[in-house]
């Protein structure tokens, strides 16, 4: 009974609440049919697909897709990439970060320090085709790193550093820096406002440098934050990124170019082979799925909030 | 006393050195930042034919204009310049009023489906339909090959969502309160009172959404290729950079080319450069007066979640 008045309580309350719903729920129905809907096509996976038919009159082919998938020695390739390009991606991202979000800290005029800022997050902001058509005029044959080599003696001839796949993997690295480690920056410096100053008036009465401040106070300040976000990349170890590949990746670096996400672009939209890409899609969501997890875990654990 | 004064003499001296070094690698920040940009800008504005000498760097040698005559009259660029700018616009107003919208219904304390609502969006954040299911569902919408395709995909944005109600959080209640004592409605009150508070937050999410459709290319090409009246300018870029990736192959091959080219006005350097600072320009003009919002917006959106 108690129950039955609660849920009458429940609609009344609801039905006076119909601007709310209004306002709300039309975007429920936007994210069911576009965030959710598509978890049905993950029985593509299951299924030798052919376009021009229903989803339920296909042939159904069991784990066959997955079983090839993990007996292909192209998706251990995809894979090795994926986690080198995203583990280097994620180290070298932090370390430069962290380093300039620590120096832009010392700089003691503000005019120069906003500058500075403010340019810092000029590659963020542009695309990454802009990006990669800079990385490529930089790299060119008589673009200005060769020129530079040419000039110093330390090269006979021009390198094409986009033709050697070793080369790639560090290209791709420093080109990620050059885009982000400004815009990185924000949420440490944020972070460096929160520390207590009478540490630093204590310190500076210790007579201790420039440098033994930062090492001590301010880098154990901003630990937290280093700490909560570098759990929170962890779990997207998955995402070595896209367009950065797909746009530098060419016919010379394949090897070490290629990512999950361009195998599985080449499978199903190029060879049409939309069962073996659905599944090496739901091998990506379902792993990264775990992880992210399993690092909001981690970090309400270590007595954090949660980031995303 | 004697060594407490020597040590602070000598790390004021370290001190001093740690500055001049701090000044000097921000400014090579600096010029690894800029240069490339300059750089095209040199090209761009340089005769096509005296950049092939090379030793364009800062400045252009023979100045013209001849390059971007070229690239907005005898390409695509000019139409896909215009589709570029009415997606990022409508795509903008559209989403960030959506997403505005849905964040003050799910702020409301009152709202009995709020959590029910917020959790349905937060938890799109951690899966994704995979990019064949999500391009059959484009495809059964019926969406392919239409300038939609670029906006209703994208209309909410659950970051966006969550930096915007974190914003509406921190007003003051008391002002809503009397407003809907006064008998205004929700809606009323979303548009005349809370509109008009959170317009940083507005200007941060903004920010974000233009960019993302004024740098997205992969709609185009995965959803829109075969209608070159909805190409953008991104996308222009991108076929620019793909029938060039194989000239930087062999210099050899590229001498050639561009031998033979002697008679051309233009050459695919140019045309890059050129290309790359239209779709860079905007972005350069519009961002650093937004600094202040999306720095902000960052920090409160990365926090709270």
């Amino acid at each position: 009974m108690v129950e039955k008045s609660r849920i009458r309580q429940f609609f009344k309350s609801l039905s006076n609440q119909k601007t709310l719903m209004l306002m709300s729920l039309p975007f429920l129905v936007w994210v069911i049919v576009f965030k959710y809907l598509p978890l049905w096509g993950w029985l593509i996976a299951f299924q030798r697909y052919r376009l021009g038919k229903g989803l339920f009159d296909q042939t159904w082919v069991g784990l066959e897709n997955f079983r090839m998938l993990f007996q292909d020695h192209h998706f251990y390739r995809v894979l090795r990439n994926t986690l080198v390009m995203s583990s280097l991606n994620l180290v070298l991202g932090f370390v430069t970060a962290i380093t300039l979000a620590l120096l832009l800290n010392e700089l003691r005029r503000v005019y120069f320090k906003r500058t500075v800022q403010t340019i810092s997050y000029l590659p963020h902001f542009v695309s990454w085709v802009v990006a990669a058509n800079i990385v490529q005029e930089t790299l060119a044959p008589e673009g200005i790193i060769n020129n530079l080599l040419l000039k110093l003696n330390i090269i006979e001839r021009p390198i094409l550093w986009l033709g050697v796949g070793e080369y790639f993997w560090g290209i791709l690295a420093v080109a990620e820096v050059w885009k982000n480690v400004g815009w990185n920056t924000i949420i440490y410096l944020a972070a460096i406002t929160t520390i207590d100053p009478t540490q630093y008036e204590a310190a500076q009465i210790d007579g201790a440098s420039r440098f033994r401040r930062m090492w001590h106070i301010t880098l154990p300040g901003i630990r937290p934050v280093i700490v909560l976000l570098l759990i929170m990349n962890l779990g997207h170890i998955l995402e070595s990124g896209f367009e950065p590949q797909y746009l530098l990746g060419n016919s010379m670096n394949i090897e070490y170019s290629e990512n999950l996400d361009i195998f599985v672009l080449k499978y199903g939209i190029q060879l049409n082979n939309y069962g073996l890409a659905t599944a090496a899609g739901i091998f990506k969501t379902v792993v990264s799925f775990i992880f992210i997890i399993s690092a909001n875990h981690i970090a309400k654990r270590l007595g954090q909030s949660r980031l995303y | 006393m004697m060594s407490r004064t020597r040590s602070s003499v000598a790390s004021s001296f370290g001190d001093k050195v740690f500055d001049f070094c701090n000044y000097i690698f921000m400014i090579f920040l600096i010029v690894v930042t800029l240069y490339p940009f300059i750089n095209m800008l040199a090209l761009s504005l340089n005769d096509a034919n005296d950049s092939i000498r090379g030793g364009i760097y800062l400045w252009p040698r023979v100045w013209t204009l001849r390059n971007y005559e070229y690239v907005f009259s005898e390409t695509n660029v000019y139409f896909a310049t215009f589709i570029s700018a009415a997606r990022t616009i409508i795509g903008t107003l559209v989403s960030v009023f959506c997403t505005a919208m849905l964040a003050y219904a799910v702020s409301r304390p009152e709202y009995k489906l709020r959590k029910f609502v917020s959790i349905v969006f937060i938890f799109t954040m951690y899966f994704s339909g995979g990019l064949i299911p999500e391009y059959l569902l484009i495809k059964n919408l019926d969406l392919l090959n239409t300038f939609w395709v670029y906006i209703v995909p994208g209309i909410i944005g659950v970051f966006n969502m969550i930096v915007i109600r974190s914003f509406i959080d921190g007003l003051p209640e008391g002002i809503l309160e009397s407003a809907r004592i006064d008998g205004a409605g929700d809606f009323t009150v979303f548009i005349r009172i809370v509109l008009p508070l959170i317009v940083p937050a507005l200007a941060t999410v903004s920010l974000f959404v233009a960019v993302y459709q004024w740098n997205s290319w992969f709609d185009v090409f995965l959803y829109n290729s075969s209608r070159a009246d909805l190409s953008t300018l991104q996308y222009e870029l991108v076929k620019i950079l793909a029938s060039t990736n194989t000239s930087h192959l062999s210099p050899a091959d590229q001498y050639a080319d561009a031998m033979g080219g002697r008679t051309r006005t233009v050459t695919p350097t140019s045309i890059r450069a050129t290309m790359t600072i239209v779709a860079s320009l905007p972005i350069i003009m519009v961002y650093p007066f937004l600094q202040r919002y999306f720095v902000k917006g960052l920090v409160i959106g990365g926090v709270k979640g």
